[in-house]
């Protein structure tokens, strides 16, 4: 399929490009930006003018609930939500049933995803054998199975000792560390963040230090072992300064935050929200305004949805016993538009964090729109106004607070390896 | 701080009872002269007024309890209600039914309010949010988080004692961390203008951010009780050693505990209350919990008007707008 992408706005910051350019498509990769390459004839022709063409979003951490969980989400399903959401490769966390500590588990996974064909699904691996803390896992045999970093999610470690055993062992083989960093004996089986709310509520609090701690612990290992670590969902202020001052003194590590952690606080709890229960907990009003400030200065270098969609029972609960989590990828690119809105992030920025600095933590070649690449492409209108909805989402998920907010920034095409995967439904003229 | 009150219907009458917290002073005033007037029923002969007659009231207990129980039963029954106390711990639960198949199955029996315990913090809100629109919620007790029944029973032993509230100081005494009668008594407390409301207690028992309750923290007793109009003393649970709260009974007696000495630097009309049951010789001494200022067997008695007061004013807007 030859693709004309005609007058948009190319935002492409791997490329350092923000400018109105065509972008044409054929075998499923880029083959010009900007002028059209040799004799080249499209088959179809995307009407770009007032949009923003970009490299196709890149989502470091996502639940997509198969194998095991398919009552909650299947693959197809969350690829579908994925693409209508503008993301062409999602990561998919290790806590399936049975969790990826082996290549079958990773590789059943990329079958599925192929065959549903709506977005690249990445899976990380688990770090620990069923992510029990205690015991390896061949994290050799899973970066050979495509798995592009290894994490053992929130589940705890058993000691330091497992951890930088573990550490060493993945930097052998040059595997990325994904991280959720907190001190499991500290967030003590909270749900909520320890503070003013908490006390209000009577949650039982995960404190500040819970994440502080498992930071500064895992930053004095990689200072030692000098493996790759990404620490993901920041929600302290306190965490991202000292991952800032860490990525100055050159130490490998990087960092990602929610979409959700950059527009909620603790306040939404208030009135037992189970929709606002999430891990880790919404913090202060002053901690997202910390995340927002470092995830500009680039300490914070992507944006993730951290999706977890939920079958409706899981959140009709009291509040302690709801299983945590928003389902995001549909709301992921709008909430990272509207920081541009409130003038947090420029518009390279923003998709800078959604695209080339994933792709970058990645370590892959891919999140940016140049010439020989794959076409992975997402089309939005910056200004298209809508409202998530129950009955619109595609997501098996309807579990977000969001529903019923005013997003700004649809997608309207979603190119995958150059065939479009998802584009909207025009109104009618 | 709270978003729109689910314990108010439309023309702000009272549709649940769930915590203190957003409820006005006017109302809190209506609840103790209603209780008031009702507790002469508790003093006569015949100690029933037919108010409810033919409405059911659900005692609907997760958590364990005798005090709160029996007197929500006999100020429901001192309406004329039917009570029907359901004890769920040995129930439905564990034959892994949710809490909303249970309280789906009650609704189809036709049943009028649920009083609700229940171990998890917004356990009552998560019933008044899913419960039909003619059933109305109490809490009796959720977790950390609010026991807004008890709370005013200790509201009508003080006014009964000491009459105006905005001359009153009052210390909180014990485990404020883990109470949920603290919660409760300090928005009460708050919303009815006391002067001062203290809480004392150890840092590990104090919750994080305490002052933004509107209280005044003190770490020692005897600071804490200059000049008190009212103690308050919570109970101590005995599994507090284990968690690394406390070091010993002992010692927490030594620095918490109520003595008839450290009483002396309170007024000397104080009174001293305790939600029950008290550990003797942790949390006070014998000669204070049955000493002539403890007003603790009052606070019992008034748990029947208080809750009698509660359940119809919760009942009458059912009645009404259904």
């Amino acid at each position: 399929m030859r693709i004309h992408i005609r007058q948009g706005r190319l935002v492409d910051p791997g490329n350092e490009i923000d400018d109105i350019r065509d972008v044409y498509v054929a075998d499923g990769v880029i083959v010009g930006v900007g002028t059209a390459p040799e004799g080249f004839h499209a088959e179809s022709t995307i009407d770009a003018r007032g949009r923003v063409v970009c490299p196709g979003l890149i989502d470091l951490r996502a639940h997509l609930r198969e194998p095991g969980e398919e009552h909650k989400a299947t693959i197809a399903s969350e690829t579908a939500a994925a693409a209508r959401g503008g993301i062409t490769s999602v990561c998919c966390t290790p806590n399936t049933r049975p969790v990826i500590d082996t290549p079958a588990v990773a590789g059943l996974i990329r079958r599925r995803a192929r065959s549903a064909g709506m977005a690249r699904v990445i899976p990380i691996g688990a770090f620990t054998q069923a992510l029990d803390g205690e015991h390896l896992s061949e994290m050799a045999a899973l970066k050979q199975a495509g798995c592009l970093g290894v994490s053992n999610g929130f589940r705890p470690m058993r000691d330091l000792t497992v951890m930088s055993r573990a550490m060493e062992y993945a930097a052998t083989f040059d595997i990325t560390v994904f991280v959720n960093p907190q001190d499991h004996a500290l967030a003590n089986n909270g749900c909520a963040h320890l503070g003013a709310v908490a006390t209000r509520l009577g949650l039982a609090g995960v404190p500040a230090a819970a994440e502080t701690v498992a930071v500064a612990a895992l930053l004095a290992l990689v200072d030692q072992i000098g493996v790759r670590v990404h620490f993901s969902l920041l929600s302290t202020t306190r965490a991202a300064q000292m991952i800032a001052r860490a990525r100055h003194e050159g130490l490998p590590v990087s960092a990602d935050v929610s979409a959700h952690h950059l527009h909620l606080t603790e306040n939404d709890v208030l009135d037992f929200d189970s929709l606002c229960h999430v891990r880790p907990p919404l913090r202060t009003l002053r901690d997202r305004e910390g995340l927002r400030q470092w995830l500009a200065r680039g300490a914070i270098s992507a944006i993730c949805s951290d999706h977890q969609p939920h079958e409706a029972d899981a959140k009709l609960r009291p509040f302690t016993q709801t299983e945590p989590g928003i389902s995001g990828l549909e709301t992921l690119l709008p909430l990272s538009l509207r920081l541009v809105d409130e003038g947090v992030l420029t518009m390279t920025e923003a998709i800078a964090r959604l695209s080339w600095h994933p792709a970058r933590i990645l370590g892959v070649q891919a999140g940016k729109l140049s010439v020989g690449m794959p076409a992975d492409v997402c089309v939005f209108d910056p200004e298209s106004h809508w409202v998530p909805g129950r009955h619109t989402l595609r997501s098996r998920g309807h579990n977000t607070p969001f529903l019923g907010w005013e997003m700004k920034g649809e997608v309207t095409h979603t190119l995958l390896e150059g065939r479009i995967v998802y584009e909207r439904d025009e109104a009618p003229a | 701080m709270d978003k729109a009150n689910i314990q108010l219907d439309g023309q702000g009458r009272l549709r649940h009872f769930l915590t203190i917290a957003g409820l006005k002073r006017q109302l809190l005033v209506e609840l103790l002269d209603t209780a008031e007037s009702l507790s002469s029923v508790t003093e006569q002969a015949v100690k029933k007024v037919p108010l409810l007659r033919g409405k059911t009231v659900v005692n609907l207990f997760f958590e364990s309890s005798t005090r709160t129980r029996t007197t929500f039963e006999l100020a429901a029954k001192r309406l004329s209600a039917d009570v029907l106390n359901i004890n769920i711990t040995a129930s439905a639960t564990t034959k892994g039914e949710t809490l909303l198949d249970t309280l789906r199955n009650l609704e189809a029996m036709h049943c009028d309010m649920f009083i609700v315990r229940h171990a998890d913090s917004g356990a009552a809100h998560f019933v008044a949010r899913h419960a039909a629109p003619h059933v109305s919620v109490v809490n009796a007790g959720d977790g950390r988080h609010a026991h807004p029944t008890q709370a005013m029973l200790d509201m009508f032993t003080i006014r009964r004692h000491k009459g105006e509230f905005h001359k009153l100081r009052v210390a909180i005494v014990g485990d404020v961390l883990h109470s949920r009668v603290a919660r409760s008594q300090i928005h009460a407390l708050s919303t009815l203008g006391v002067d001062e409301i203290r809480i004392v207690g150890p840092k590990t028992l104090i919750p994080a951010e305490a002052h933004t309750l509107g209280v005044h923290v003190y770490h020692d007793l005897r600071e804490g009780l200059r000049d008190v109009d009212v103690v308050i003393m919570l109970r101590l649970q005995h599994e507090r050693m284990n968690g690394a709260f406390l070091p010993s009974e002992h010692e927490y007696f030594q620095l918490y505990g109520l003595t008839e000495a450290k009483l002396e630097l309170a007024k000397p009309d104080a009174i001293v209350m305790h939600p029950g049951p008290i550990n003797r010789g942790v949390e006070m001494d014998s000669a204070v919990a049955d000493g002539p200022r403890s007003v603790i067997l009052q606070q019992v008695t008034h748990g029947i008007a208080m809750r009698m007061a509660i359940i119809s004013r919760c009942m009458q807007r059912g009645g009404e707008s259904a």
